[in-house]
C-alpha cells in the first residue's frame, strides 16, 4: 500500500505530532495560512493564540522550562519574525529547548525585497543553537526531527525552522515518511566525562577543608538534581545554586547557602570567597557570579563539569575540566567516590564559619513579622506571604528587577523546575507569558507570576489569551511605581538622580485593567490586609487574580557584591558594607 | 600571535556565515579566510588565520566546533604544518624585467604589450616581503589569496564516522 500524500503544511503538523508535541504558541499572518489551514484540519496539535509573538515563544519557553520537553512556536514571516527575536534571545541566553517555525515569503520572492520579508535566518543566526531555511518541502519532517533532537540534546537551546509559503501549498503533495532515527556526523554531544579526569576530580575532593559546590541551570535541564543532592549529601558540601540553579538543591535544606552572585547571600558569596575547592555543575562562571574574574576565588581550585565543553576555561581557569552531561558526570562522580572513606569531620571548622556567616549577615526569613515604622509593606513581606499561602509548592515565574531578586531570595525552592526566570538576557516581559506556558503544562497546579509594574506592561496583552483559555495564572504585583532596579542603581551610582525610572503619576489601575480583561482584581495598600488579600489570592483556583501590591518605593536588594572586586565586596544594606 | 585554523563543514547554504558570524559575534578577528568544496562535494574545507593568544584560539576552536554544520575542527599550529599563499600581481610592463621576475620566483600568467601579471607562491612572510620589493616598482594591483595550510605529518583533516 501506498503511503499518505502529504502537502509540506500538514507534513509540518504531522511531525510535530510525531515529536509528541501537543501545543503550539502562535500568532497567524500571510506566510503561515498554508501552515494554520492544516492546523484546523486536525485535532492532534493544539494552537494557543497569543497576542504578541514575544509571548508565543516566552510561552513555549515557559512550557519547555517546567516540562522539560520542548515548547513550540508559530509565526508568520517579517514582523511576526522579528517579534519572536526577543523570546528566541532569552531561550538562548539560558539554554532552554525552543522551537520557532516561522512562515517565510515564497522561494521565488525570497531576496526582492517583497512584503513581509525579513532574512530570519539571518536575524536570528547569533541567538539559535542552529537554524533550517526549507529548501525543499519533502525535507520537512526530516528537518523537524534534526530540529527537536538539535534543541533538546548536548546544551539545549533554540532552533529556527524558516519555511517558505510555497513549501507548504496544499497543491504541493508528497510522501510522508518520519524519520525514526537521526545522525548527523557533524552534531556528537559529549555526554560521559573522561574517567581520568573524574579521578582527579574525587582526589581533591578527599583533599577539600574549605569546598563549596555551586550549580547552575545545567543540573536543572539534565535533570540532575537528584544526583547532584545526593553528591552534597554524601560529601557533606555545602552548596549553592545560581539564579538559574534554584530548586536544584533543595532550597529549605540547612546544607543550602542560598544564592550567590550580585545579590547572593552573603554566605554563599563568602565560602565561594575563601573555599579551597569549587565544584561547578552546569554553571558557566557568568559575570554576574564572579564579579572580578582576576579576583575570583584565588585561593580555590576548581573542577567544573558541564556539558559545553566551550564553557570549560572560557572565563576562569578549571583545574578538572569534566565535558559531560552533568547526570552521567555526577553518577560517575558519586560512584568512585562511594567506594571511598570520605572523612566530613574535616569540614567542621569550615561549616561552622559559614553558620557564622549566616548569623551575621544572613537573610532574615521572618519579616512577615516585622512591622515598618513607616507604614509601608516591604517587597520581601509580600514573597514570604506567598511562599506560606501556597506552602512552598506553587511554580513561581517572574520578570526582571528588584521583584524578581526578591523572590529568588526568599522563596524556597525545594524543586527543580519550580522557579522560571530569564537569568541570562534579564528580559522584561518574559513572566506572564512564560507563566502561561507553565499553567497550560499544569493545569491543576498553582503557578504564580511575581512581577513588578515596569515588566508587567511589557506583555500585559497576554492577559486576554489568559482570559481566552481560562488560566487561572495568579499574578503578584510588587508595585514600587518605579523601574526599581534601575532607580537603586540611580541611587547607588548616580547620586540619587532618577533618570527616567518613574513614571510621573501615570500608571493604569492595575485592578480595573485586569478585570476589564475578564479577571479578578485585589489591591493591597496596607500591611495589616497583606496576609488575607494573598489567601484570597491563593484560593480562587479558576480564576486569574492580579493582586497588586504597593510595597515600600525605597527598598533596595541587598546583598549587592561591589563591581570590580572579589565576591567579598558587599553591600549589606543602605548603610552596611563589608569593606 | 598568528594562527591558522582549518575545519571542514557541511557544504550548505549559510554554513560560512555561521562560521564569519561567530568571529564578528565573539569578538574574534580573521585576518585571511579561503573556502573551498572538498574532493568530497558534501564537505567544505575552510583555512583561516587569526590572531589571538592560546586562549583565545582554544575558545575559537571550541566554538567553533559547537556549530552545528562544522564537523571537525583543528589548531593547525598544534603540530608542524605547512603554510602558503598565492598572490598575483598587475604591473606596467616597462617597469620590471625579466631577470628580476626570475629572481622574485615569479611566473608570467599574462601580458601585451603594455601590462603583464606575475603569480607568486609562498608563504605568507615571503609574499610580504616581496610585496615591499615590488611596492618601488609601478605596481596596479596586488591580489592575495589568504594561507591555505596542511600539517606536515601523517594526521589528516577527515570526518570521524
Ligand atoms: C526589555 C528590558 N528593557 C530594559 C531592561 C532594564 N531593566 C532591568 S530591571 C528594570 C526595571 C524593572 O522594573 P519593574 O518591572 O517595575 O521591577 P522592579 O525593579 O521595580 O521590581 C529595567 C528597566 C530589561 N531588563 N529588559
Ligand atoms: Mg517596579
Amino acid at each position: 500500500m501506498s503511503k499518505k500524500q502529504t502537502s509540506g503544511a500538514d507534513a509540518l503538523i504531522q511531525s510535530l505530532h510525531e515529536e509528541g508535541v501537543e501545543l503550539v504558541f502562535g500568532y497567524p499572518g500571510g506566510a503561515a495560512l498554508h501552515i494554520y489551514d492544516a492546523l484546523f484540519n486536525q485535532s492532534e496539535v493544539e494552537h494557543i493564540l497569543v497576542r504578541h509573538e514575544q509571548g508565543a515563544v516566552h510561552a513555549a519557553d515557559g512550557y519547555a522550562r517546567s516540562t522539560g520537553k520542548p515548547g513550540v512556536a508559530l509565526v508568520t514571516s517579517g514582523p511576526g519574525a522579528t517579534n519572536a527575536i526577543t523570546g528566541l534571545a532569552t531561550a538562548f541566553m539560558d539554554s532552554t529547548p525552543v522551537i520557532v517555525i516561522s512562515g517565510q515569503v515564497k522561494s521565488e520572492l525570497i531576496g526582492t525585497d517583497s512584503f513581509q520579508e525579513t532574512d530570519m535566518i539571518g536575524v536570528s543566526r547569533p541567538i539559535v543553537k542552529h537554524s533550517f531555511l526549507v529548501q525543499r518541502a519533502e525535507d520537512i519532517p526530516e528537518i523537524v526531527k534534526k530540529a527537536f533532537h538539535i534543541a533538546t540534546t548536548g546544551r539545549p537551546g533554540p532552533v529556527v525552522i524558516d519555511v517558505p509559503k510555497d513549501l507548504t501549498d496544499p497543491n504541493l503533495t508528497f510522501e510522508f515518511n518520519y524519520p525514526s532515527e537521526i545522525n548527523m556526523r557533524s552534531y556528537k554531544p559529549a555526554k560521559v566525562g573522561d574517567p581520568k579526569q573524574i579521578k582527579k576530580a574525587v582526589d581533591l575532593i578527599l583533599e577539600a577543608k574549605k569546598p563549596v559546590i555551586y550549580s547552575g541551570g545545567g543540573v536543572i535541564q539534565d535533570d540532575a538534581s537528584a544526583e547532584l543532592t545526593e553528591l552534597a549529601k554524601l560529601t557533606k558540601f555545602p552548596t549553592t545554586n545560581t539564579l538559574m540553579g534554584l530548586g536544584a538543591f533543595p532550597g529549605t535544606d540547612p546544607q543550602f547557602l542560598g544564592m550567590l552572585g550580585m545579590h547572593g547571600t552573603y554566605e554563599a558569596n563568602m565560602a565561594m570567597h575563601e573555599a579551597d575547592l569549587i565544584i561547578a555543575v552546569g554553571a558557566r562562571f557568568d559575570d554576574r557570579i564572579t564579579n572580578d574574574p582576576k579576583q575570583f576565588a584565588l585561593g580555590a581550585k576548581k573542577i567544573h563539569i558541564d556539558v559545553d565543553p566551550a564553557s570549560l576555561s572560557k572565563i576562569i581557569h578549571a583545574d578538572v575540566p569534566i565535558a559531560g552531561s552533568a547526570k552521567e558526570c555526577l553518577s560517575a562522580l558519586i560512584n568512585e567516590l562511594s567506594k571511598e572513606e570520605i572523612d566530613t569531620n574535616k569540614l567542621e571548622p569550615w561549616l561552622q564559619k559559614i553558620t557564622n556567616w549566616r548569623e551575621e549577615h544572613g537573610l532574615n526569613h521572618s519579616m512577615l513579622e516585622l512591622i515598618p515604622e513607616n507604614g509601608k509593606i516591604l517587597p520581601q513581606q509580600v514573597i514570604q506571604s506567598l511562599y506560606k499561602e501556597t506552602e512552598g509548592k506553587a511554580f513561581i515565574t517572574s520578570d526582571v528587577g528588584q521583584h524578581q531578586m526578591f523572590a529568588a531570595q526568599y522563596y524556597f525552592f525545594d524543586k527543580p523546575r519550580q522557579w522560571i526566570n530569564s537569568g541570562g538576557l534579564g528580559t522584561m516581559g518574559f513572566g506572564l507569558p512564560s507563566a502561561m506556558g507553565v499553567q497550560f503544562a499544569f493545569p491543576k497546579e498553582t503557578v504564580a507570576c511575581v512581577t513588578g509594574e515596569g515588566s508587567i506592561q511589557m506583555c500585559i496583552q497576554e492577559l486576554s489569551t489568559c482570559f481566552q483559555y481560562g488560566l487561572p495564572i495568579k499574578i503578584i504585583n510588587l508595585n514600587n511605581a518605579a523601574l526599581g532596579m534601575v532607580k537603586q542603581w540611580q541611587d547607588m551610582q548616580y547620586g540619587g538622580r532618577h533618570s527616567s525610572s518613574t513614571y510621573e503619576n501615570s500608571l493604569p489601575d492595575f485592578c480595573a485593567l485586569s478585570e476589564s480583561y475578564g479577571h479578578v482584581g485585589i489591591k493591597v495598600t496596607k500591611l495589616s490586609e497583606l496576609e488575607t488579600a494573598m489567601k484570597e489570592c491563593i484560593s480562587m483556583k479558576d480564576k486569574l487574580v492580579f493582586l497588586d501590591v504597593d510595597v515600600d518605593p525605597d527598598e533596595h536588594v541587598y546583598p549587592m557584591l561591589e563591581a570590580g572586586n572579589a565576591m567579598d565586596y558587599m553591600h549589606l544594606s543602605k548603610d552596611k558594607k563589608t569593606w | 600571535m598568528k594562527r591558522v585554523i582549518a575545519l571542514l563543514m557541511e557544504n550548505q547554504p549559510g554554513a560560512l556565515s555561521r562560521v564569519v558570524g561567530l568571529f564578528s559575534q565573539r569578538g574574534y578577528n580573521i585576518e585571511t579566510l579561503i573556502v573551498a568544496p572538498t574532493t568530497d562535494p558534501t564537505l567544505s574545507r575552510l583555512t583561516m588565520s587569526t590572531n589571538g593568544d592560546e586562549k583565545i584560539v582554544q575558545q575559537i576552536t571550541k566554538q567553533l566546533d559547537k556549530l552545528i554544520d562544522v564537523v571537525t575542527v583543528a589548531d593547525l599550529g598544534e603540530s608542524d604544518f605547512v603554510e602558503t599563499e598565492l598572490m598575483l600581481v598587475k604591473l606596467n610592463k616597462s617597469s620590471i624585467t625579466g631577470n628580476e621576475i626570475e629572481k622574485f620566483e615569479g611566473k608570467v600568467v599574462f601580458e601585451d604589450s603594455e601590462i603583464i601579471n606575475l603569480q607568486f607562491v609562498g608563504e605568507p612572510d615571503k609574499l610580504d616581503k616581496l610585496v615591499k620589493e615590488l611596492n618601488k616598482k609601478e605596481v596596479l594591483e596586488i591580489v592575495r589569496s589568504g594561507s591555505l595550510g596542511i600539517s606536515s605529518n601523517a594526521k589528516t583533516l577527515t570526518i570521524n564516522k
